[in-house]
């Protein structure tokens, strides 16, 4: 549904986005993650045409940004970053604009409105001039004006920025409804967003694509994939750890809140193989956890420009 | 064709959203009256016409249209509409003609005001109402001139006092460039023909010129030819900002 080939934006000296190419089928919500200054929001503004590439283009069901502006921007519901919207109107006047430009009008326009208002909460709020909004309602407007003509290809450039816990879980529930019938794209710096909410992540920084992939997969790069937690009643002395450390397969011993961590050398499970020492030695065991991997680890790691070592 | 008048529609009622429009009108009525009735000595000529009204038509709009122009496309810029604006399915000469033309209308809005100047004629003596309408509709399309250059000033900036500031020059430029001081600049080194084009292009000459008779039909185009010209370097303009 939605095709980016080879996306390139330089600003002056400065090249933003750098060859970035990826697609994005219907049913997929691809998150977008990467530090402030990556690219993001430069690579969503040249899929929507507001930005013309430096090199590359977008195609959106089947339609060339570059070249068939119209009818690829008809198939595109985007929320800008910062969910900018016209302050002297009210969200009533804007989403009645937004729906005569998307060509509905009448009965039509009003049962859309209605709509869009009923799933993204906001009814109450219909009346007031959208510059006194909360910013949680101002990015609920922004949401429900990219919602209206149910576009194949949705493109949210921080939808949950400024909503408060519950207005986040509402916001990504509403994105994982909408999920089967649409190709979706939101960006992010909340790991947590992804894990909530996406199919799949790609990882952004100084324009390159650095890992793509889904959630579970870019867990598994972590040097908490396979990672141990243990506790031992009486704690853990050093003769304990030094053991520990010793057995093959083992990367590191680390304290974790009052247990230890071991991590894997290689994401290699070796749960078994604490298990087997600590029924050898007899250490009366009061917790033991294998971790999944964490997503800001493989973030941190891939997006720093010196990686933390894997050994603790 | 749908999209301009949606767009004209947003834009019109943009202007009446903010204090902006009605201190526009009452400022505009203001000025027009003191300008007639006391510099104009609209009542000492002694005849039933609306010249000293018109007269100062010109010198009023140098000041007041920039101020309607000025947030049209900076005022987007700013508050960052203008990426939703322009990823909306719509032509960029829609864009640009819906923001013109509701600023446009809005300047008639505020032309057809000034009715009261109009029926005190009426009520003093016999003026020739064919002249008058025809001061209007030129001194309506000047103010569209106006704009249009202000629309494309509005275009390259996010900054509204720039944008006043630099359109309030050009227009001033664009009027007396058939004053003698202008002239003077090209007198003697310029050949006749720019100095001829020079003189022709003032809009003061050409307005001056109306309400003595009936429109010049090639007043009209001179006219609608800077606001095309003007509005096509608009749209330019915003196409270009998207490739930077
Ligand atoms: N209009 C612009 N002119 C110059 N540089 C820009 C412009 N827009 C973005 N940039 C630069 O491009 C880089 C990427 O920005 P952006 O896409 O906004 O990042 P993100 O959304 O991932 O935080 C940043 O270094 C930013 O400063
Ligand atoms: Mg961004």
């Amino acid at each position: 549904m939605l095709e980016i080939r080879h996306l390139v934006k330089s600003f002056g000296p400065l090249i933003a986005v750098d060859d970035v190419s990826f697609t994005v089928p219907q049913g997929e919500v691809l998150g977008f993650l990467g530090p402030n200054g990556a690219g993001k929001s430069t690579t969503m503004k040249m899929i929507t045409g507001f930005l013309a590439p430096t090199a590359g283009t977008a195609i959106i069901c089947g339609y060339d940004i570059a070249t068939q502006p119209i009818p690829a921007k008809r198939h595109i519901g985007y929320l800008p970053e910062g969910a900018p919207a016209y302050p002297d109107m009210t969200p009533d006047n804007f989403l009645g604009f937004i729906a005569h430009i998307r060509g509905f009008s009448g009965e039509e326009a009003r049962r859309r409105i209605s709509r869009v208002v009923e799933m993204i909460r906001i009814a109450e709020v219909m009346h007031q001039p959208i510059e006194t909004l909360s910013k949680g309602y101002k990015r609920r407007v922004g949401v429900a004006q990219a919602l209206l003509h149910d576009p194949d290809v949705l493109i949210l450039d921080e939808p949950t920025d400024g909503l408060d816990p519950n207005q986040k879980y509402e916001m990504r529930s509403v994105i994982a409804a909408m999920r089967p019938n649409k190709a979706i794209i939101i960006s992010t710096h909340l790991l947590e967003e992804v894990e909530a909410v996406c199919s799949r992540a790609i990882i952004i920084a100084h324009g390159r694509i650095l890992a793509d992939g889904t959630p579970a997969e870019l867990a598994q790069r972590s040097r908490h994939h396979n990672a141990v937690r243990l506790a031992i009643v009486g704690g853990a002395d050093a003769n304990v750890r030094a053991e520990l450390a010793a057995l093959p397969g083992v990367a590191g011993v680390d304290t974790a809140g009052n247990g230890l961590i071991v991590f894997s050398r290689g994401g290699d499970p070796v749960v078994g193989a604490i298990a087997d020492l600590a029924r050898e030695r007899g250490w009366t065991v009061s917790g033991l956890q294998v971790e999944r991997g964490r997503l800001d680890d493989v973030f941190r790691e891939i997006t720093t420009p010196h990686p933390i070592a894997a050994a603790a | 064709m749908r999209n301009v008048l949606t767009i004209f529609r947003r834009e019109l009622a943009a202007y009446f959203a903010t204090p902006l429009a009605y201190v526009f009108i009452v400022i505009f009525l203001v000025m027009a009256g003191i300008l007639t009735f006391f510099v104009g000595n609209f009542f000492e000529r002694g005849q039933a016409d609306l010249q000293p009204f018109f007269t100062f038509h010109p010198w009023l709009y140098i000041v007041l249209i920039p101020a309607l122009a000025m947030r049209l496309w900076a005022e987007e810029r700013r508050s960052g509409t203008i990426e939703l604006f322009l990823t909306l399915p719509i032509r960029m000469t829609e864009a640009v003609a819906g923001k013109f033309l509701a600023a446009w209308c809005f300047a008639g809005i505020a032309l057809i005001l000034t009715f009261p100047f109009w029926l005190t004629v009426n009520f003093l003596g016999h003026p020739d109402n064919g002249v008058i309408l025809a001061s209007y509709i030129a001194s309506w399309l000047m103010a569209g001139a106006f704009l249009a250059v202000g629309a494309c000033v509005s275009a390259v900036t996010k900054n509204q006092v720039i944008a006043f500031v630099v359109t309030a020059a050009l227009v001033f430029v664009f009027t007396v460039a058939g004053s003698p001081i202008v002239l003077g600049v090209f007198q003697g080194w310029a050949p006749e023909w720019l100095l001829h084009g020079v003189a022709q292009a003032s809009f003061l000459v050409l307005f001056s010129a109306i309400p003595r008779g009936v429109i010049d039909l090639r007043d009209v185009v001179y006219f609608l030819s800077i606001i095309v010209a003007f509005l096509a370097a608009n749209a330019i303009l915003i196409d270009l900002e998207k490739a930077e």
